[in-house]
């Protein structure tokens, strides 16, 4: 029985629900001798603004029990050098190209998606709303509902490419802001970016991590972002790519049952950049196994008690 | 081309309580290998310790027909994956991603090539050093380690015709302090008209130290730095360092791509976090 991985993220269509995470792959081309890239269903690249950031200092990650901390500092080259440098080339590894956005402000959203919505290959926005909003003494906007509908609201009026807000898992009810994102005219939801955390060295007293905080990714922090997306997939009628310590195919599959159409591998890439065809082996021997023959008939298909809310029939 | 290599542990040898050198079947890696350049090793296949680490590629491993079979890496215990590394058994399979980074650059046999090594910063220097030997560059190796204990490798060094020069921090063997004591009477004796490249790798101190010694003498100096790694290819950016590539403002890049051999005097070293060891 041959099996069907494609799945749809809005107008979105991708050839397997295996999307490489932002931040975890650089601008793909890092890796574009070792993987073919045109294989993977997506790469969200790594963050952009509309001009060019330094970063964090070092040490910008640590490792923590089953995961790590990053303190990257959304390190980039800007949106025009991006569309200029990397965007032809990965256009012609014939990858499927979803763009991180960064923001400082509303307008800065807009300008980056205005130039990238100019371009030519990208596929689709993956909105990164876990920024600081200066204008707002730094708050993240994606830690009110507000923000995150001033940020999708106005960035869907200068684009028709796909728009997928990277909601924060640092928030009391992820449903809500999938909700927000929804009215405010996204086509998706992706969720969930890394969890605020820290670690501190106790011969020095000092904080393991430059910036002090940063955000914890892995293992680690998989069953509750595998509670969030299913609590998004609750909450609205929306695609959702989920992410969170994915480390092998099971665990995509867990992440697709709970809700989730497509997922993000960001950490576990680091362990092994080879991943990608044990990913979809393993998904593709599930789906036999089971005699299900697209991988777009499990998205959703937790088997709840009486009165299940869930299943997306 | 990189390889990721489920490599079996063909030998373990503990060289002190803190020391010890993992002999791996690994003859894709130790065939593209380059001098200065590292591998990305796991020795678990758990969740936790979640990274791999990086280690520079140390002895070149061969069978009795001279064929490469492996490679070797020099292992000092400071933290939880280099603890494993040390107890690992023989038989035991440690993944092996490589080889990674910007290699060191070989000099011409007009130049004279001068090793400085801290410690467990030996590491790159066996192939180099191999390869020195082989073009014929006349070469030296100043070493320097807390004891005599400490100095390992040595008559293989001088097996490659590599002069040595040794220190150690309590005057056992060679002189008795840094290896910047006999490096800044060697180079002090030295004609400035003899061309001589210099290559360091130790404590980030050390480096530095060599590095402006280097340049007060007109001798550049390639440092080979080691900084906490998250994928070792490019991915994930953990791993910059300062750096004045043409430009008098520093930017980050990464080590592991751009480096980890890099040109001392390009490196802000004021910005440089040490590597805090424990890994």
């Amino acid at each position: 029985m041959s099996v069907d991985l494609s799945v749809s993220i809005g107008s979105l269509q991708l050839k397997n629900p295996l999307i490489a995470a932002s931040g975890c792959f650089g601008y793909g081309l890092e890796y574009a001798d070792i993987v073919d890239l045109s294989t993977l269903g997506a790469i969200a690249v790594k963050g952009l603004f509309l001009e060019e950031r330094e970063g964090h200092p070092p040490p910008r990650i640590v490792e923590t029990p089953s995961g790590m901390l990053n303190a990257i500092g959304l390190q980039g080259i800007g949106v025009r050098r991006f569309v200029e440098e990397k965007l032809p080339l990965l256009v012609k590894r014939r990858a499927v190209i979803i763009v991180n956005v960064c923001g400082s402000s509303v307008d800065e959203y807009v300008e980056v998606v205005r130039i990238l919505d100019d371009a030519e290959g990208v596929a689709a926005i993956e909105l990164n709303i876990s920024c600081p909003n200066i204008k707002e003494g730094g708050m993240m906007f994606g830690n009110s509902l507000q923000g995150t509908h001033d940020v999708v609201a106005a960035v869907r009026r200068v684009t028709r490419l796909p728009l997928i807000p990277k909601l924060t898992p640092n928030v009391a009810d992820v449903g809500s802001f999938a909700k927000a994102a929804h009215e405010a005219g996204a086509d998706a939801v992706s969720l969930v970016n890394t969890f605020l955390a820290m670690a501190i060295d106790i011969e020095t007293r000092r904080p393991k991590l430059s910036n002090v905080m940063g955000g914890l990714s892995g293992p680690a922090i998989r069953p509750i972002a595998v509670r969030m997306v299913h609590e998004c997939h609750r909450a609205v009628e929306l695609p959702i790519v989920g992410m969170g310590g994915i480390m092998t195919a099971d665990d995509t599959l867990e992440f697709m049952i709970a809700g989730a159409t497509a997922v993000q591998v960001g950490t576990a890439n680091f362990v092994d950049p080879f991943i990608w065809d044990k990913l979809q082996g393993g998904l593709v021997d599930y789906l036999e196994r089971h005699a299900i023959p697209r991988a777009t008939d499990l998205v959703g298909t937790i088997e709840l008690a009486a009165g299940n809310p869930s299943s997306k029939g | 081309m990189l390889v990721d290599v489920d490599a079996i542990v063909v030998s373990n040898t503990h060289l002190s309580s803190d020391y010890n050198v993992l002999g791996l079947d690994a003859p894709e890696i130790a065939e593209r290998a380059r001098p200065g350049q590292f591998v990305m090793v796991k020795p678990n296949a758990a969740d936790t310790p979640l990274l791999r680490r990086p280690f520079s590629v140390f002895e070149l491993q061969r069978d009795t027909r001279g064929q490469l079979t492996g490679f070797s890496l020099l292992n000092k215990q400071v933290g939880v994956v280099t603890h494993q590394l040390y107890e690992l058994p023989v038989g035991t399979r440690v993944r092996c991603l490589g080889p990674l980074g910007h290699p060191f650059s070989v000099t011409t046999t007009s130049e004279r090539a001068w090793m400085v090594a801290g410690g467990v910063g030996l590491a790159p220097f066996l192939t180099l050093s191999w390869i020195l030997h082989e073009r014929g560059i006349e070469s030296s190796l100043f070493y320097g380690a807390r004891s005599s204990a400490e100095l390992f490798y040595l008559d293989e060094f001088r097996q490659l015709g590599v002069s040595l020069e040794l220190a150690t921090d309590d005057g056992s063997a060679g002189d008795d302090g840094l290896v910047t004591v006999p490096l800044r009477r060697a180079l002090a004796a030295l004609a400035p008209s003899t061309p001589l490249r210099l290559y360091a790798c130790g404590p980030t101190p050390m480096m530095r130290a060599v590095t402006e010694l280097a340049a007060a003498h007109g001798r550049q100096t390639e440092v080979s730095l080691e900084q906490v790694m998250g994928c070792g290819l490019g991915g994930c950016y953990s791993c910059v360092v300062s750096v004045r590539q043409g430009g008098t403002t520093p930017r980050f890049v990464r080590s592991c791509l751009d480096g980890p051999v890099f040109e001392g005097e390009s490196i802000a070293w004021d910005e440089l976090t040490p590597h805090d060891g424990a890994s």
